[in-house]
């Protein structure tokens, strides 16, 4: 008896209709990890089921999207970078900004994506946007072997001569731009639950996005103005930069931008929260 | 009943759910910025339904109006209501599906809830990926899935199929699947809705017998809605019954069945008015059954064996017609009894004209317990089949007792609810 008890305390769950902003349980998405693993192992599964090249698409898509890129918008337009290879570099902005773009996209639809599942039963509702995170980092990974790849085969004709100690930051990019992603997708999803036009907003408002981002062109390109100025608000630019700094050897990364951006993801990934937790508990009695 | 063991799993103090009328759903951005807009400027707001009154917008709806509820652990606790009474909001409560607006709810104890079976199961992936998904998803780890597997598969009887995408399986199958993962969680409290209408006969027995036993043996906790009163008989040793957001009655669930059975069911006395009964599916309403009287009774309770004798007011409508007249019984879950009919026709006299029906019904095969009868009146078509010219439903309520000395306490549940003639038996000589 006194060891049920004990058992019986373990497990108390206490529900009101109060609700804190900031609680996260982290500890409970802790114990349903497996099932952000595994919701990011169907994301897989079920992107490739049926096809014939299966996740060769993973590393196919950005791949053609570069070469397309590097003729398009460095042989054509000349927008391209100067002194390095322009396809190494066009993999580079496409990794980056292909990693970005899922995080926001692949969340910003949570609630009303998984509303069927939502309404049924209660799991902590962070392990959706986490777990779409997980795949984007993977996704990204895989993107990168390939970029290393062509990376080594550039460093043996001496075209490129990344600065090695950067690498480092990569993770930090990785993470920064995750965060930064998440954020904004799970404001946007917490909104979409009472305004459906937001999903409709978001899918070309991150395609113009891109084009305020040096993705297509090097940040070195812009020669001030108030374009340089928006450019440098952004706060993608500042990530990519730095991981061209490490990767290519080249990239401008300014103190005040990087700086920006870390406190513009802070308050995404605070607000961002901040909402979900409000919307999270009764989005069903909306949505 | 059960003893409780003062072990306090579910407590639910005051808890109240509002849903907002009117302005729930289709919202767009423009729409919402349009009514603020109106409503700074001081003008009419123009997304306002036609028709509707201005104080309605935002009225509220009280789902659920001040619950309070304990539930010891062991107990298999039955829910029933009419539609809308609240129970499907008040499972959603407890497995935190949305949240209250007032009151609080204590869990002690792990919470898998099934208000529905196969929640996330995805056509494309095979059984077993499946059941690793769902068992995720119900707050099982891998490890915990990889333990119960075999048993899973087990009870679910679909092993030739478990590495086959579940997209290619027969309803059937799925549900049981499902139903296998979720029966199968390690939980304290098992919170369902109706999952017990999957699967074929032996399979719902089967899900029976496991849910009585995770109460009964394993000592789990089981909150159980359903509109089929044979299952909440079966399962249940508590049940409470809700009507409009409220708990109207707590206790044994034969008690509760009847209160359930008797809600907003008027006239459960000895006489009947029809005039109010809406007829359906009827082409022409070629007589009419007006009402329907118990005669020489105060009360609609009948020793088995008696005569019920009854007066139905009818009229016709129409000239020159046989009228045979059958009485649908229905017991108090609302499963089919049996069907009596009249021993004669009747000739209809001239239209418009009203009459009284005699009528002598036999009880001596009804077991005890509570029926519903559905009056009907029909003429056979030229092609000899029956069609019913006017259907009551329901036209009466009456109690069956046996109050005979040394008379068999009669189980309903077990043998079923005719008792049919005794037969006869004699031990032969030699």
């Amino acid at each position: 008896m006194e060891e049920n008890k004990t058992a019986n305390n373990l497990y108390h769950i206490h529900i009101t209709s109060k609700r804190n902003l900031f609680s996260l349980n982290l500890k409970e998405v802790w114990k349903y990890r497996d099932l952000i693993w595994m919701f990011t192992k169907r994301s897989f599964t079920l992107t490739y089921k049926q096809t014939i090249l299966g996740p060769a698409w993973i590393l196919l898509n950005p791949f053609i999207t570069s070469v397309i890129f590097s003729v398009v918008f460095g042989d054509i337009a000349g927008l391209g970078p100067a002194g390095i290879p322009q396809l190494l570099f066009y993999m580079c902005s496409n990794g980056v900004w292909n990693f970005f773009a899922s995080c926001v996209n692949g969340n910003a639809s949570t609630f009303t994506a998984n509303a069927a599942v939502f309404g049924k039963v209660y799991f902590p509702r962070l392990t959706t946007p986490l777990s779409k995170v997980l795949s984007a980092i993977i996704n990204f990974g895989i993107q990168f072997l390939m970029i290393s790849c062509f990376l080594v085969y550039y460093l043996f004709r001496g075209a490129v001569c990344p600065n090695w100690w950067a690498w480092l930051l990569i993770p930090l990019v990785v993470i920064h731009l995750g965060l930064l992603g998440m954020g904004i997708g799970i404001i946007i999803s917490s909104m979409t639950t009472k305004y459906r036009d937001l999903s409709i907003l978001v899918g070309f408002g991150v395609q113009l996005w891109m084009y305020a981002t040096p993705v297509v062109y090097p940040l070195s390109q812009i020669q001030g103005g108030w374009l340089k100025t928006v450019v440098l608000i952004n706060p993608v630019t500042a990530p990519m930069e730095v991981f061209r700094y490490a990767v290519l050897g080249q990239g401008d990364v300014s103190l005040i931008s990087l700086v920006l951006s870390v406190i513009i993801t802070l308050a995404c990934v605070i607000f961002g929260i901040m909402v979900f937790n409000k919307v999270e508990k009764t989005f069903m009695d909306t949505v | 009943m059960k003893k409780n063991t003062g072990e306090i799993a579910i407590k639910i103090e005051g808890v109240k759910k509002r849903y907002k009328l009117g302005q729930i759903g289709g919202a767009t951005l423009r729409g919402d910025l349009q009514s603020w807009w109106a409503r700074v400027r001081g003008k009419e707001d123009p997304n306002t339904k036609i028709g509707q009154q201005q104080r309605l917008v935002g009225q509220s709806f009280m789902a659920l109006n001040g619950i309070d509820l304990t539930v010891y652990k062991g107990e298999a606790l039955g829910i029933i209501g009419g539609n809308g009474a609240g129970k499907s909001t008040l499972l959603k409560l407890l497995s935190r599906v949305t949240a209250p607006t007032e009151g609080t709810i204590d869990l002690y104890g792990r919470v898998t809830s099934m208000l529905e079976v196969g929640t996330g199961f995805n056509g494309e992936m095979t059984g077993r990926e499946n059941v690793y998904l769902n068992g995720a998803i119900l707050g099982m780890t891998k490890a915990e899935i990889d333990a119960k597997m075999e048993d899973i598969i087990e009870f679910s009887e679909v092993r030739d199929f478990i590495d086959t995408p579940v997209k290619r399986y027969s309803s059937g199958m799925y549900v049981k699947l499902a139903f296998s993962v979720a029966a199968h969680l390690d939980s304290e409290i098992m919170i369902m809705d109706e999952v017990l209408a999957v699967g074929d006969m032996a399979f719902q027995k089967k899900c029976l017998d496991k849910m009585r036993d995770a109460a009964k043996k394993e000592g789990r906790t089981v909150l159980y809605v359903s509109h089929n009163m044979n299952t909440i008989r079966k399962l249940c040793d508590r049940c409470i019954v809700m009507q409009k957001g409220k708990v109207v009655y707590d206790g044994n669930p034969e008690n509760a069945i009847s209160v359930y059975m008797n809600q907003g069911q008027s006239g459960s006395g000895v006489y009947y008015d029809f005039s109010e009964i809406k007829r359906r599916d009827i082409a022409s309403l070629r007589l009419q059954m007006l009402d329907l009287m118990m005669v020489n009774r105060t009360e609609n309770t009948v020793q088995k064996g008696d005569v019920l004798q009854l007066h139905i007011g009818c009229r016709s409508n129409s000239n020159d017609n046989n009228i045979g007249f059958r009485f649908e019984i229905y017991s108090d879950d609302g499963d089919m009894v049996g069907t009596m009919f009249s021993d004669k026709s009747i000739y209809l006299p001239t239209d418009g004209e009203q009459f009284k029906l005699d009528v002598k019904l036999p009880t001596s095969n009804f077991a005890p317990g509570r029926y519903m009868a559905v009056a009907l009146a029909f003429e056979y078509n030229s092609e000899g089949q029956q069609v019913y010219v006017d259907r009551v439903s329901p036209a009466m309520f009456f109690n069956v007792v046996n109050e005979e000395e040394g008379a068999i306490v009669w189980e309903t549940r077990y043998w079923g609810h005719v008792q049919f003639d005794d037969m006869v038996i004699e031990k032969l000589e030699g």
